[in-house]
């Protein structure tokens, strides 16, 4: 197997406030490789988008990366680890961007809107240049404008020549985040972020978005880590799946083995709550029991343990469970699996 | 069921809202946008009718007119009182409105900004009761706690701010005060969409348990598909302000009859990697309520437009017991629901 794009280890992003700390990401690990789509899912504070800043090393003050390693390989050199790079040196700006590229959630937040769409996307071509485009000469605006013209039109733009002088608040919601995906992928990055990338479009444009990053994703290979709360989403786009609860893994494995034999209570329970198109209607869901625990109230031993229906007493209680294989794929954290080894502090 | 026995509680007939598009520094009249256009429907007494549509489409204005937040620019909204009297509230004035505030009551989309973060939670549910003439303090206390353990919560949280409460147990203080005027038809909207999944699912179950047992009648306003298909007992679809299908809820994701309704159930991502969902996905975009098409609305989208879909503005008619559908060609399409 070829070696991993991106190795995520151990990573553990903080936020030190004055009430306490809150362990954002706690101890999380997975992999990425080349042409892989891995999808990360979960509620609210479960640390999916501070894992991806951590990536990017956009992590705000407070918050700071207190262990762990991110490990970028670009072709056969030396895997580098980016939490080791300072995040405003050149190293690390050379990468942002241009080699690990983001659709954000809200694209109507991450375009500038006092300059129009095809300006920005042009200064960041020229920006990273270096980077997409080793050798041959500078590139001129033209061809930079022109460039933009072509990506407009891969994405599915309608008269993209006229709409790379838009501005951000002219274009509709799907129209801008198919400029962002455009953006993203102007400079041929190794690997592509998605963070909630269709979360505040309507669901028939949302059906569209997902196509075009399926067919771009087939057509040019990038890895695309995709993060989502969404199961629905997640089932259709990644091969496989890191399922998080603060802060923490609780399981990871093949998209059919999360859906179809799920191991970890919570994966098991968050499937069954979701109230489904092929359910009958106007009958009880099966529930979580509880709320998601304040950030500064984290239970102690195992973080899902006190709305855990299978949670062992004196067990879970006590002692944080390590990621352990539970099938040839298939990574769990939970007692019931290897309730004798495997604790964590 | 005894559907056509039970009595309607709402009749809304022929409801339009517009808003003046104004240009200039004489702000002239340039056009509108018809955010409501010709909406008709009725809610029996103790049902759930789910209105589902993509932004833009006029759910929400549909339901801030019925709650007469906004005055509609023309139709009726009748709604049969408690003893007994029809009324039309768009004719109604503020004074007039008045006595009949407590029996349509509100539940909100944000659970954040919908309480008063300067208020106890005992002042934010029994403000409604306050207003309403309960001046009694301790009256209003154990009211206020009955309430809070009638929504699942415990009653020692009653001094506390909303604050210390996350979103689910906000939004279940947004319950409590929505019910404590006894209403009889409450209009939530978008009740759960700000939720998470797991916390969803809860509120969900108790709007379902509430209703059995306060007999309410719920107008459901909502984008998600699934949430709609789990409360409703009807379900009206809407597109850039009109109705394009509204049945029983097994009728309408079984049968759906417009091709509109049918492409939003296929653009349901699935949650099983062995279901692929969304190749068929629409193309285009939703109309502009301020330009909209000549013909059906929907026509530009359609894979089955014809001609006369291009030309000639389609009526909203019956297809079958209580189906209503609003295509040409409703009879000749054989289009695949969800179940």
């Amino acid at each position: 197997m070829t070696p991993p794009v991106l190795e995520v280890k151990d990573l553990r992003v903080h936020f030190l406030l004055d009430e306490g700390v809150v362990r954002a990401v706690d101890g999380v690990s997975f992999a990425v490789h080349p042409g892989q789509v891995v999808g990360i899912v979960g509620e609210s504070g479960c640390g999916k988008t501070v894992t991806m800043k951590a990536i990017l090393q956009i992590v705000e003050p407070p918050g700071r990366v207190v262990g762990g390693q991110i490990l970028f390989r670009k072709d056969s050199a030396p895997p580098v680890d980016l939490t080791r790079l300072s995040p405003k040196g050149a190293a690390m700006r050379a990468i942002r961007g241009a080699e690990i590229a983001l659709i954000p959630q809200e694209p109507m937040a991450a375009f500038s809107p006092v300059h129009t769409v095809g300006d920005q996307i042009i200064e960041a071509l020229r920006l990273h240049e270096r980077q997409w485009r080793p050798t041959g000469p500078r590139l001129s605006r033209h061809e930079a404008r022109e460039m933009t013209v072509d990506l407009f039109r891969s994405v599915g733009i309608s008269m993209p020549d006229q709409r790379v002088d838009a501005y951000s608040w002219q274009l509709s919601g799907g129209l801008r985040q198919r400029a962002m995906i455009a953006m993203a992928l102007s400079c041929k990055p190794r690997l592509l972020i998605a963070d909630e990338p269709t979360t505040a479009i309507d669901v028939t444009t949302q059906a569209q978005i997902l196509n075009l990053l399926r067919d771009l994703q087939r057509r040019h290979g990038t890895a695309i880590v995709f993060i989502t709360h969404d199961l629905g989403v997640i089932a259709q786009m990644a091969r496989y799946v890191v399922v998080m609860y603060l802060g923490r893994v609780m399981e990871q494995g093949s998209v059919a083995d999360i859906f179809h034999a799920p191991k970890h209570p919570y994966t098991r329970a968050l499937l069954k709550s979701i109230p489904s198109l092929h359910v009958i209607p106007r009958t009880l869901l099966p529930t979580i029991a509880g709320s998601i625990p304040h950030p500064l109230g984290r239970p102690h031993g195992c973080p899902f343990h006190p709305r855990c229906p299978d949670a062992i007493p004196g067990v879970c209680t006590e002692r944080v469970p390590a990621l352990r294989p539970v099938g040839p794929q298939q990574l769990a954290s939970c007692f019931l699996y290897h309730r004798d080894e495997a604790a964590e502090r | 069921m005894s559907e056509t026995a039970t009595p309607w509680l709402l009749e809304v007939r022929h409801l339009r809202k517009s808003f003046p598009i104004r240009r200039g520094f004489s702000r002239r009249l340039v056009g509108e946008v018809r955010a409501v256009d010709d909406v008709s429907f009725t809610i029996r007494e103790g049902e759930t009718l789910g209105l589902v549509g993509e932004s833009g489409c006029g759910k929400t204005t549909t339901a801030r007119c019925i709650l007469r937040a906004m005055t509609p620019t023309s139709g009726e909204m009748l709604f049969r009182a408690a003893d007994g009297r029809i009324v039309d509230l768009s004719l109604l004035s503020r004074a007039e409105l008045r006595p009949l505030r407590p029996q349509i009551q509100m539940i909100f989309q944000d659970p954040f900004g919908s309480l008063n973060p300067r208020m106890t939670i005992f002042d934010n549910v029994g403000e409604p009761l306050l207003v309403n003439g309960l001046r009694n303090r301790r009256a209003r206390l154990e009211r206020v706690a009955a309430l809070l353990e009638l929504t699942g919560l415990r009653a020692e949280y009653l001094h506390r701010f909303p604050h210390a409460f996350s979103g689910g147990q906000r939004q279940r203080i947004g319950i409590a005060r929505a019910l404590a005027t006894e209403p009889r038809l409450v209009v939530a909207d978008e009740p759960v969409s700000a939720l998470d999944v797991s916390v969803q699912a809860q509120v969900l179950n108790l709007l379902l348990e509430l209703q059995t047992r306060l007999s309410l009648t719920f107008l459901f306003v909502a984008h998600d598909l699934s949430v709609v298909k789990h409360i409703s007992d009807r379900v009206a679809v809407m597109y850039v302000g009109q109705i394009v299908e509204l049945a029983t809820t097994e009728a309408i994701f079984r049968h759906p009859r417009h091709p509109y309704t049918a492409a939003l159930m296929r653009a349901v991502p699935a949650p099983d990697p062995h279901t692929p969902s969304g190749d068929a996905a629409l193309a285009g975009e939703v109309a502009n309520p301020a330009n909209p098409p000549p013909g059906c609305y929907f026509h530009p989208r359609c894979p089955f437009t014809t001609e006369v879909c291009r030309t000639e503005r389609p009526f909203l008619r019956a297809i079958g017991a209580g189906h209503l559908v609003r295509c040409h060609r409703a009879e000749e399409l054989a289009l695949t629901g969800a179940c």
